[in-house]
């Protein structure tokens, strides 16, 4: 059975995205932990352990800590955005295990409503944009713009959830396909094949943009050094050759 | 060169976020270094021919030393959170002394030669190549921000403006624009010993001098002993400490803690200055250089503490860098630093702040304070925001605004902390810090005090307070300069030493 022409597009799309995002963020990440950070400069008050350290990352992570004091609005929507976001890409787990692992058929219908956090948060990121003379003032096209991408790649996930159904036992043979090196034809349904396109393009992007938010924050001095200096002596490498000249 | 005229903020009822007005600060531009400072500190003292190829390959040479640098142009997501947290922006509205237009000043220029997106679609992600113009915008911007954290506080990212502005005026300055200001003291006190450039004997005769008033004034021989060989401690204090008003009174404090609790001490006149500015420039070497007359004064003098005084970016410097640069602490595992720590006296930390000294020695009863002989003081505390941000006091995360109070509350009966928000981590910069606390910067200065100024107004309202303390020379000199624009009496301006020593009984414990 010959492939389509269509199929041959977006099998070699996912195989060059899913490869620039994996490249992309392993030379982020081994980029990052490379460079050395010779000061301790934590914002105190900070956790004078590892395990502190570990709680404090935590926080940051899950309640997005900080940007609850600094602004209740931004938190507000980033924080609907993001959750959401997670929930829905945890159910899009299914297109990608076989059987389905029994957490992710758990959450299937909280997924599905969770698009409207995402949505929504979003919207009002983007109203902030227009709205607040500060954030219009430093907001580039690209800030605009990812936040267009990442709605329109909600807007038509939800139109295939709640409106237009698509061939979900097609589209998962596609991927299992494209897993296993045996390219299965994708569905020709115009409104996953755009889900799908904006979704390879996010992935290209990914490791060139601002999110690189997500792994740079593992990786902030500020957050992730432990308070204790007096204790014990933190040396950079390149540092630690100047104690030899005095 | 007069200083050029300026409205004074007026005071409002709450800190207010302004509307953003571009450009009103574009013409605050501080001294630039003249040759013989720039020599000096081994930078070009004007703009090289190839400033843009020495420009670039500096920040490159920053992004390989400094994670903090990589991730923090790398992380930003222009959400906004910290464009209402800086006290300049508070105090002056031009947009670009919002912390993220601040970075973005120098995102620009790295989006433009590191990074793909930037070197691609410029346009789109806001990318800009280096021109002479955006030098001019470093130079005006970068001296407009006093390196206080507030804004790494509040981002998500813990993205610090402050790391920024220090990678910002390094660069300049191998570009040959310097500010004079800093690089005339990093100058002094590598000469001299000290960021006033007071000469040893000149040192020893002031000193002399106070130990004349203590006695005149208390009847009591109070020393402040210098160079001496074998003492215990190593005191290590800002300059202005030793005579400049307020600083002063609080040098004379720590005398008489020392003298009470019959602890034997010495100043240096090799380190007659916990302050540090190579922390301001961002230069590692300029900031190891000016610790290490620190350690080889202790070495020197075989002391086996180092307590240092009021002094707020002296503070992070001692506590944060102090063991890294120099081996000045616990826990070092190499020859350089394992000697050292030999010498130092295992059952203190090491540095110790004095206000950690003081508040232990009262609590273990071995000095006695009166506090209603400062009955005729209402008193607030202004956390300074090298030690809120950058610095711990104690064993516990968030000892640096408890051991202050608890400090004050033992030698004054009446205190009141400003409103939340504008103390502790939140606490909002005197406004002349990080190497602003120059005269030809007096607009920011006097700019950047409203918020704090506000703060002072409300508990001044409601409480009658009337003294404001602090344990920073940077911010002393700052307040008792700006507050007065504001309305307010300049001796309201104070160190908590100051009111230690108007409550210390000198006769010796049992
Ligand atoms: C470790 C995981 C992550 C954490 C902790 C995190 C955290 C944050 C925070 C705190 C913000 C700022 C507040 C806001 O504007 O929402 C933010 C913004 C943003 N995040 Fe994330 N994020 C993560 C992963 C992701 C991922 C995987 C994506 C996209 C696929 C993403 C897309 C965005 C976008 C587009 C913004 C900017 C929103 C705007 O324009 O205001 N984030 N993130
Ligand atoms: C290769 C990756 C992806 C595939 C194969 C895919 C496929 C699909 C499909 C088939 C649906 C319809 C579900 C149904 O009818 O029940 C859907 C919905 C959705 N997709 Fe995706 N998608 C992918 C990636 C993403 C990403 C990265 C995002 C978010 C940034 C996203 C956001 C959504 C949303 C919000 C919905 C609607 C809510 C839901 O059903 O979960 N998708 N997606
Ligand atoms: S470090 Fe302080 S002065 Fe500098 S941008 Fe941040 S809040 Fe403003
Ligand atoms: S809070 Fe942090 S991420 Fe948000 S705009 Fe400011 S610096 Fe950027």
């Amino acid at each position: 059975m010959g492939l389509s022409t269509v199929t041959m597009i977006y099998a070699g799309m996912f195989y060059i995205a899913a490869l620039v995002l994996a490249i992309g963020l392993v030379y982020k990440i081994v980029d990052y932990s490379r460079t050395p950070a010779p000061l301790k400069i934590p914002t105190t008050p900070a956790p004078t352990t590892r395990s502190g350290v570990i709680y404090r990352m935590a926080k940051e992570v899950v309640v997005f800590e900080s940007l609850f004091k600094a602004n209740k609005w931004i938190w507000v929507f980033g924080w609907l955005f993001h959750f959401g976001l997670l929930l829905v890409l945890l159910r899009h787990l299914r297109y990608f295990t076989e059987p389905v692992w029994f957490w992710v058929d758990i959450i299937q219908p909280f997924g599905k409503y969770a698009s409207f956090m995402m949505v929504i948060g979003m919207l009002g990121l983007l109203a902030r944009r227009f709205l607040v003379d500060r954030v219009r003032y430093i907001s580039t096209p690209s800030d605009y713009l990812m936040l267009v991408l990442l709605i329109a790649i909600g807007v038509t996930g939800m139109l295939m959830t709640f409106v237009v159904h698509t061939d979900i036992v097609a589209l998962k043979m596609f991927f299992m396909g494209l897993m296993y090196f045996d390219v299965q034809p994708v569905p020709g349904d115009p409104i996953l094949l755009i889900h799908l396109a904006l979704v390879a393009f996010l992935m290209l992007i990914f490791p060139i943009s601002k999110l690189l938010h997500a792994p740079g924050l593992f990786f902030s001095p500020t957050r992730n050094q432990v308070d204790n200096p007096r204790e014990s002596r933190h040396i950079a490498a390149w540092a630690a050759k100047l104690d030899q000249t005095k | 060169m007069a200083a050029p005229v300026f409205d004074v903020p007026e005071i409002k009822d709450e800190i207010e976020i302004p509307k953003l007005r571009e450009g009103v600060m574009a013409h605050v531009k501080t001294f630039p270094a003249t040759q013989p400072i720039q020599d000096f500190m081994g930078y070009p003292h004007e703009l090289p021919e190839d400033w843009k190829e020495r420009a670039i390959d500096k920040m490159g040479d920053l992004l390989g030393k400094y994670r903090s640098l990589k991730v923090f142009l790398d992380a930003c997501v222009h959400c906004g959170a910290c464009t209402d947290k800086c006290h300049y922006y508070l105090g002056t509205s031009d947009p670009k002394n919002m912390p993220v237009a601040r970075q973005d000043l120098m995102r620009q220029v790295y989006r433009r030669y590191f990074t793909t997106a930037g070197k691609l679609f410029p346009k789109l992600v806001g990318a800009k190549d280096l021109t002479q113009d955006i030098l001019g915008d470093w130079y005006n911007y970068y001296h407009q921000c006093s390196e206080c954290r507030r804004c790494s506080v509040y981002c998500p990212y813990g993205i610090d403006t402050a790391e920024i502005t220090m990678a910002g005026r390094e660069i300049l300055n191998h570009v040959g624009m310097g500010q004079k200001y800093s690089n005339e003291i990093l100058g002094k006190v590598q000469k001299i010993g000290n960021n006033l450039g007071l000469p040893g004997p000149a040192l020893e005769d002031t000193l002399e001098g106070l130990e004349e008033d203590i006695e005149a004034d208390t009847g009591v021989a109070v020393k402040l002993p210098l160079d001496v060989k074998g003492a215990e401690v190593l005191l290590v204090t800002p300059s202005a400490d030793f005579f400049s008003e307020p600083h002063v009174e609080s040098l004379i404090g720590y005398a008489k803690v020392f003298h009470a609790a019959g602890i034997s001490w010495t100043l240096s006149t090799h380190a007659s200055e916990a302050g540090n500015f190579g922390l301001f420039n961002g230069n590692y070497d300029t900031m190891r250089k000016v610790a290490m007359r620190i350690r080889d004064s202790a070495i020197e003098l075989g002391v086996k503490r180092i307590v240092v005084g009021e002094c707020g970016h002296a503070w992070r410097v001692a506590y944060s860098f102090w063991n890294t640069l120099t081996g000045l602490g616990y826990g070092g595992n190499d020859p350089f630093s394992i000697e050292f720590q030999k010498q130092l006296d295992p059952n203190y930390p090491q540095p110790q702040h004095i206000c950690e000294l003081t508040n232990d020695l009262i609590k273990s009863g071995k000095i006695r304070v009166d506090p209603s002989l400062n009955d005729d003081l209402v008193v607030t505390y202004h956390d300074s925001c090298n030690v809120a941000r950058a610095s711990r006091m104690g064993t516990e995360p968030g000892g640096q605004f408890a051991i202050p109070r608890e400090l004050i509350r033992s030698v004054v009966n009446n205190f009141h902390d400003m409103a939340d928000g504008t103390i502790g981590e939140a606490t909002f910069c005197c406004g002349g810090g990080g190497g602003i606390l120059t005269d030809d910067l007096l607009e920011v200065r006097v700019k950047g005090a409203l918020p704090r100024a506000t703060a002072l107004n409300n508990v001044v309202k409601e409480h009658k307070v009337n003294f404001m303390a602090m344990i920073c020379a940077i911010c002393k000199a700052q307040f008792t300069k700006v507050l007065p624009k504001y309305g307010f009496d300049m001796s309201m301006v104070g160190g908590v030493h100051q009111l230690v020593s108007k409550a210390i009984k000198l006769d010796k414990a049992e």
